[in-house]
Protein backbone atom coordinates (compact mmCIF):
# COMPACT_ATOMS: atom_id res chain seq x y z
CA UNK A 1 0.00 0.00 0.00
CA UNK A 2 0.73 3.56 -0.49
CA UNK A 3 -0.01 7.32 0.81
CA UNK A 4 -0.74 8.34 -2.99
CA UNK A 5 -2.18 6.20 -5.66
CA UNK A 6 -2.06 7.32 -8.67
CA UNK A 7 -5.14 6.25 -11.20
CA UNK A 8 -7.49 7.57 -13.51
CA UNK A 9 -10.99 7.80 -11.56
CA UNK A 10 -12.10 10.19 -9.07
CA UNK A 11 -13.46 9.63 -5.89
CA UNK A 12 -16.21 11.62 -4.77
CA UNK A 13 -15.31 14.35 -2.27
CA UNK A 14 -16.15 14.53 1.02
CA UNK A 15 -17.66 18.20 1.35
CA UNK A 16 -16.18 20.28 4.13
CA UNK A 17 -18.63 21.12 6.76
CA UNK A 18 -21.28 23.54 5.32
CA UNK A 19 -23.69 23.63 8.29
CA UNK A 20 -25.21 26.61 9.03
CA UNK A 21 -24.32 28.25 12.24
CA UNK A 22 -26.85 28.27 15.37
CA UNK A 23 -28.52 30.98 16.44
CA UNK A 24 -25.84 30.82 19.71
CA UNK A 25 -23.45 30.16 17.24
CA UNK A 26 -24.42 33.36 15.86
CA UNK A 27 -24.35 35.55 18.83
CA UNK A 28 -21.04 34.37 20.01
CA UNK A 29 -19.06 35.21 16.92
CA UNK A 30 -21.13 38.85 17.11
CA UNK A 31 -20.10 39.43 20.61
CA UNK A 32 -16.38 38.60 20.46
CA UNK A 33 -16.09 40.63 16.98
CA UNK A 34 -17.76 43.65 18.72
CA UNK A 35 -15.61 43.22 21.76
CA UNK A 36 -12.12 43.02 19.38
CA UNK A 37 -13.50 46.41 17.62
CA UNK A 38 -14.08 48.16 20.60
CA UNK A 39 -10.54 47.21 22.16
CA UNK A 40 -12.17 45.54 25.26
CA UNK A 41 -10.33 41.94 24.03
CA UNK A 42 -7.97 41.34 21.78
CA UNK A 43 -8.14 38.66 19.37
CA UNK A 44 -4.90 37.33 21.12
CA UNK A 45 -6.43 37.07 24.47
CA UNK A 46 -9.33 35.13 22.76
CA UNK A 47 -6.63 33.00 21.48
CA UNK A 48 -4.83 32.21 24.46
CA UNK A 49 -7.52 31.81 26.55
CA UNK A 50 -8.84 28.69 23.95
CA UNK A 51 -5.01 27.41 24.29
CA UNK A 52 -4.89 27.61 28.10
CA UNK A 53 -7.99 26.02 28.80
CA UNK A 54 -7.69 23.27 26.23
CA UNK A 55 -3.96 23.02 27.93
CA UNK A 56 -5.89 21.55 31.30
CA UNK A 57 -6.05 18.08 31.23
CA UNK A 58 -7.44 14.94 33.60
CA UNK A 59 -3.70 14.19 34.42
CA UNK A 60 -3.77 17.21 37.04
CA UNK A 61 -6.43 15.01 38.77
CA UNK A 62 -4.48 12.33 38.33
CA UNK A 63 -1.97 14.00 40.16
CA UNK A 64 -3.89 14.90 42.99
CA UNK A 65 -5.92 11.52 43.34
CA UNK A 66 -2.18 9.78 43.26
CA UNK A 67 -0.70 11.67 45.75
CA UNK A 68 -4.01 11.11 48.18
CA UNK A 69 -3.40 7.00 47.38
CA UNK A 70 0.64 7.61 48.65
CA UNK A 71 0.01 10.42 51.36
CA UNK A 72 -2.52 9.48 53.89
CA UNK A 73 -2.67 12.85 55.55
CA UNK A 74 -2.46 14.60 51.96
CA UNK A 75 -5.90 12.87 51.71
CA UNK A 76 -7.69 14.27 55.28
CA UNK A 77 -6.74 17.27 54.11
CA UNK A 78 -7.88 17.08 50.36
CA UNK A 79 -10.94 15.99 52.10
CA UNK A 80 -11.36 19.13 54.22
CA UNK A 81 -9.86 21.75 51.69
CA UNK A 82 -10.02 20.70 48.29
CA UNK A 83 -8.49 23.76 47.36
CA UNK A 84 -5.35 23.97 49.70
CA UNK A 85 -4.83 20.43 48.87
CA UNK A 86 -4.62 21.68 44.91
CA UNK A 87 -2.39 24.64 45.85
CA UNK A 88 -0.17 22.34 48.31
CA UNK A 89 1.12 20.30 45.49
CA UNK A 90 1.59 23.64 42.82
CA UNK A 91 -1.79 23.35 41.36
CA UNK A 92 -4.37 26.27 40.59
CA UNK A 93 -6.16 26.65 43.33
CA UNK A 94 -9.23 27.03 41.47
CA UNK A 95 -11.93 29.68 40.60
CA UNK A 96 -14.70 27.42 42.74
CA UNK A 97 -14.92 25.64 45.89
CA UNK A 98 -13.42 21.92 45.34
CA UNK A 99 -15.56 18.92 47.04
CA UNK A 100 -13.20 15.62 47.45
CA UNK A 101 -15.58 12.77 48.16
CA UNK A 102 -14.09 9.63 48.92
CA UNK A 103 -15.16 5.92 47.45
CA UNK A 104 -14.47 3.43 50.12
CA UNK A 105 -14.68 -0.07 50.32
CA UNK A 106 -17.27 -2.15 52.52
CA UNK A 107 -15.65 -2.53 55.79
CA UNK A 108 -16.74 -4.00 59.44
CA UNK A 109 -15.60 -0.47 61.04
CA UNK A 110 -17.02 1.99 58.27
CA UNK A 111 -19.87 -0.41 57.25
CA UNK A 112 -20.92 -0.69 53.33
CA UNK A 113 -18.98 0.59 50.83
CA UNK A 114 -19.37 3.69 48.78
CA UNK A 115 -19.42 4.84 45.02
CA UNK A 116 -19.92 8.39 44.47
CA UNK A 117 -21.03 9.89 40.64
CA UNK A 118 -20.71 13.34 39.93
CA UNK A 119 -23.56 15.14 37.98
CA UNK A 120 -25.12 18.48 36.69
CA UNK A 121 -28.51 18.54 35.84
CA UNK A 122 -28.93 22.08 35.25
CA UNK A 123 -25.49 22.43 32.87
CA UNK A 124 -22.27 21.39 32.59
CA UNK A 125 -20.53 22.59 35.97
CA UNK A 126 -17.21 20.93 36.06
CA UNK A 127 -13.93 21.24 37.64
CA UNK A 128 -12.77 22.36 34.37
CA UNK A 129 -9.42 24.19 35.96
CA UNK A 130 -8.08 20.51 37.06
CA UNK A 131 -9.69 18.23 34.92
CA UNK A 132 -10.11 20.24 31.26
CA UNK A 133 -13.43 20.50 29.34
CA UNK A 134 -15.93 17.82 30.17
CA UNK A 135 -16.86 14.93 28.10
CA UNK A 136 -19.76 15.73 25.52
CA UNK A 137 -21.52 12.32 27.62
CA UNK A 138 -21.16 14.53 30.73
CA UNK A 139 -23.38 17.81 28.84
CA UNK A 140 -25.63 15.19 27.29
CA UNK A 141 -29.99 15.42 28.25
CA UNK A 142 -29.61 12.07 28.85
CA UNK A 143 -26.78 11.43 31.32
CA UNK A 144 -28.09 14.44 33.42
CA UNK A 145 -31.47 13.26 33.37
CA UNK A 146 -30.95 9.53 33.69
CA UNK A 147 -28.03 9.54 36.42
CA UNK A 148 -29.49 11.01 38.89
CA UNK A 149 -32.97 8.72 39.09
CA UNK A 150 -31.72 5.32 37.90
CA UNK A 151 -27.62 5.85 38.37
CA UNK A 152 -27.06 1.80 39.01
CA UNK A 153 -28.60 1.36 35.40
CA UNK A 154 -26.60 4.05 33.55
CA UNK A 155 -23.37 3.19 35.44
CA UNK A 156 -24.09 -0.31 33.93
CA UNK A 157 -24.36 1.20 30.52
CA UNK A 158 -20.78 2.73 31.12
CA UNK A 159 -19.34 -0.71 31.84
CA UNK A 160 -19.75 -0.29 35.37
CA UNK A 161 -21.52 -3.10 37.47
CA UNK A 162 -22.12 -2.18 41.65
CA UNK A 163 -23.00 -4.56 43.85
CA UNK A 164 -26.55 -4.36 45.11
CA UNK A 165 -24.92 -3.57 48.54
CA UNK A 166 -22.78 -0.67 48.24
CA UNK A 167 -24.03 2.37 48.72
CA UNK A 168 -24.10 4.72 45.70
CA UNK A 169 -24.56 8.78 45.91
CA UNK A 170 -25.31 10.86 43.36
CA UNK A 171 -24.12 14.60 43.71
CA UNK A 172 -25.81 16.93 41.88
CA UNK A 173 -23.45 20.00 41.14
CA UNK A 174 -26.13 22.31 41.11
CA UNK A 175 -24.88 25.62 42.19
CA UNK A 176 -20.98 26.79 43.88
CA UNK A 177 -19.48 23.99 44.99
CA UNK A 178 -17.40 21.69 42.16
CA UNK A 179 -16.63 17.52 42.57
CA UNK A 180 -13.90 15.37 42.78
CA UNK A 181 -14.59 11.33 42.52
CA UNK A 182 -11.74 9.75 45.08
CA UNK A 183 -11.71 6.47 43.61
CA UNK A 184 -10.73 3.49 46.21
CA UNK A 185 -6.91 2.49 45.44
CA UNK A 186 -6.64 -0.85 43.86
CA UNK A 187 -5.12 -3.25 46.46
CA UNK A 188 -3.13 -4.65 42.92
CA UNK A 189 -1.13 -1.20 42.76
CA UNK A 190 0.64 -1.97 46.46
CA UNK A 191 4.04 -0.80 46.30
CA UNK A 192 3.73 1.34 42.99
CA UNK A 193 4.81 4.92 43.01
CA UNK A 194 2.79 8.01 42.50
CA UNK A 195 3.83 8.57 38.73
CA UNK A 196 2.46 4.94 38.30
CA UNK A 197 -0.62 5.13 40.43
CA UNK A 198 -1.34 8.44 38.54
CA UNK A 199 -1.36 6.38 35.00
CA UNK A 200 -4.38 4.39 36.19
CA UNK A 201 -6.39 7.27 37.32
CA UNK A 202 -8.47 8.44 34.10
CA UNK A 203 -11.42 11.34 33.83
CA UNK A 204 -14.23 8.75 33.99
CA UNK A 205 -12.68 7.69 37.44
CA UNK A 206 -12.93 11.24 38.50
CA UNK A 207 -16.41 11.48 37.79
CA UNK A 208 -17.75 8.54 39.19
CA UNK A 209 -18.43 6.37 35.69
CA UNK A 210 -15.46 4.14 36.03
CA UNK A 211 -13.01 2.66 38.36
CA UNK A 212 -9.03 2.56 38.00
CA UNK A 213 -7.85 -0.68 36.47
CA UNK A 214 -4.35 -1.48 37.33
CA UNK B 1 -26.46 49.85 49.45
CA UNK B 2 -25.93 50.26 52.63
CA UNK B 3 -23.75 47.44 54.40
CA UNK B 4 -26.39 46.53 56.43
CA UNK B 5 -28.34 44.97 53.25
CA UNK B 6 -25.05 43.69 52.28
CA UNK B 7 -24.87 41.42 55.13
CA UNK B 8 -25.61 37.67 54.67
CA UNK B 9 -28.58 36.29 56.54
CA UNK B 10 -27.75 34.71 59.53
CA UNK B 11 -27.30 30.97 59.04
CA UNK B 12 -30.83 28.88 59.63
CA UNK B 13 -29.82 25.25 59.57
CA UNK B 14 -26.63 23.42 60.96
CA UNK B 15 -25.02 20.18 59.59
CA UNK B 16 -27.67 16.73 60.08
CA UNK B 17 -30.77 19.15 60.29
CA UNK B 18 -33.81 18.04 58.36
CA UNK B 19 -34.94 20.62 55.83
CA UNK B 20 -37.49 20.27 53.05
CA UNK B 21 -37.01 22.56 49.56
CA UNK B 22 -40.32 25.20 49.23
CA UNK B 23 -42.17 23.45 46.54
CA UNK B 24 -42.12 26.90 44.94
CA UNK B 25 -41.79 27.31 40.69
CA UNK B 26 -41.21 31.29 40.15
CA UNK B 27 -40.36 32.05 36.98
CA UNK B 28 -36.33 33.44 35.90
CA UNK B 29 -33.26 31.70 36.40
CA UNK B 30 -33.53 29.44 39.39
CA UNK B 31 -30.65 26.66 40.59
CA UNK B 32 -33.09 24.39 42.28
CA UNK B 33 -33.87 21.54 40.06
CA UNK B 34 -37.49 21.40 39.85
CA UNK B 35 -37.03 17.29 40.45
CA UNK B 36 -36.07 18.53 43.89
CA UNK B 37 -38.57 20.86 45.27
CA UNK B 38 -41.49 19.40 47.76
CA UNK B 39 -38.67 16.89 49.13
CA UNK B 40 -36.99 16.50 52.57
CA UNK B 41 -33.70 15.62 53.04
CA UNK B 42 -31.17 16.30 55.63
CA UNK B 43 -27.99 18.78 55.89
CA UNK B 44 -25.08 17.05 55.01
CA UNK B 45 -22.86 20.67 54.79
CA UNK B 46 -22.53 24.74 55.09
CA UNK B 47 -20.91 25.40 52.29
CA UNK B 48 -20.55 29.27 53.02
CA UNK B 49 -22.81 31.98 51.74
CA UNK B 50 -22.33 33.24 47.71
CA UNK B 51 -24.32 36.06 45.93
CA UNK B 52 -27.64 34.52 44.49
CA UNK B 53 -27.47 33.35 41.23
CA UNK B 54 -31.26 34.46 40.73
CA UNK B 55 -30.36 38.02 40.89
CA UNK B 56 -26.86 37.50 39.42
CA UNK B 57 -28.54 36.51 36.08
CA UNK B 58 -29.98 39.33 35.53
CA UNK B 59 -26.23 41.24 35.95
CA UNK B 60 -27.84 42.44 39.79
CA UNK B 61 -25.15 42.25 42.59
CA UNK B 62 -26.69 39.44 44.18
CA UNK B 63 -25.97 40.73 47.52
CA UNK B 64 -26.63 39.37 50.19
CA UNK B 65 -25.19 36.34 50.18
CA UNK B 66 -27.19 33.54 50.69
CA UNK B 67 -26.36 30.69 52.68
CA UNK B 68 -25.67 27.77 50.79
CA UNK B 69 -26.29 23.87 51.56
CA UNK B 70 -25.49 20.05 50.53
CA UNK B 71 -28.72 18.17 51.50
CA UNK B 72 -28.66 14.69 51.32
CA UNK B 73 -31.82 13.06 50.35
CA UNK B 74 -32.38 9.09 50.20
CA UNK B 75 -33.23 8.22 46.32
CA UNK B 76 -35.94 5.83 47.26
CA UNK B 77 -38.08 9.12 48.89
CA UNK B 78 -37.54 11.57 45.89
CA UNK B 79 -38.17 8.76 42.87
CA UNK B 80 -41.42 5.93 43.11
CA UNK B 81 -40.00 2.95 42.25
CA UNK B 82 -36.48 3.60 42.71
CA UNK B 83 -34.33 0.03 42.15
CA UNK B 84 -31.44 0.06 44.29
CA UNK B 85 -30.13 0.16 47.51
CA UNK B 86 -32.28 1.72 50.51
CA UNK B 87 -29.07 4.16 51.41
CA UNK B 88 -28.53 4.88 47.84
CA UNK B 89 -28.56 8.77 47.90
CA UNK B 90 -28.36 12.39 45.95
CA UNK B 91 -26.81 15.36 47.89
CA UNK B 92 -28.16 18.65 46.09
CA UNK B 93 -26.75 21.99 46.35
CA UNK B 94 -29.11 24.14 47.79
CA UNK B 95 -29.25 28.09 48.96
CA UNK B 96 -31.08 28.86 52.32
CA UNK B 97 -34.40 30.85 50.87
CA UNK B 98 -35.31 27.16 49.10
CA UNK B 99 -35.16 25.35 52.24
CA UNK B 100 -37.36 25.47 55.69
CA UNK B 101 -37.51 23.37 58.45
CA UNK B 102 -38.90 19.63 58.21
Amino acid sequence: MHAHHDHDHPHPTQPDTTDALSYYQVMEVALRELLIEKGILSADQVRRQVEDMDSRTPAHGAQVVARAWSDPAFKARLLADGNAALEEIGLERGPYKLVVVENTPASTETGPGVHNVIVCTLCSCYPRWLLGLPPDWYKSRSYRARVVHEPREVLSEFGLDLPADMVVRVHDSTADMRYLVLPARPAATQGWDEQGLAGIVTRDCMVGVALPKP
Amino acid sequence: MTPAQRESPAQQFGPGERVRVRRAYPPGHLRTPWYIRGHSGVVERVCGAYPNPEELAYARSGLPAQPLYRVRFLQHEVWPGYRGNAQDSLDVELYQHWLEPA
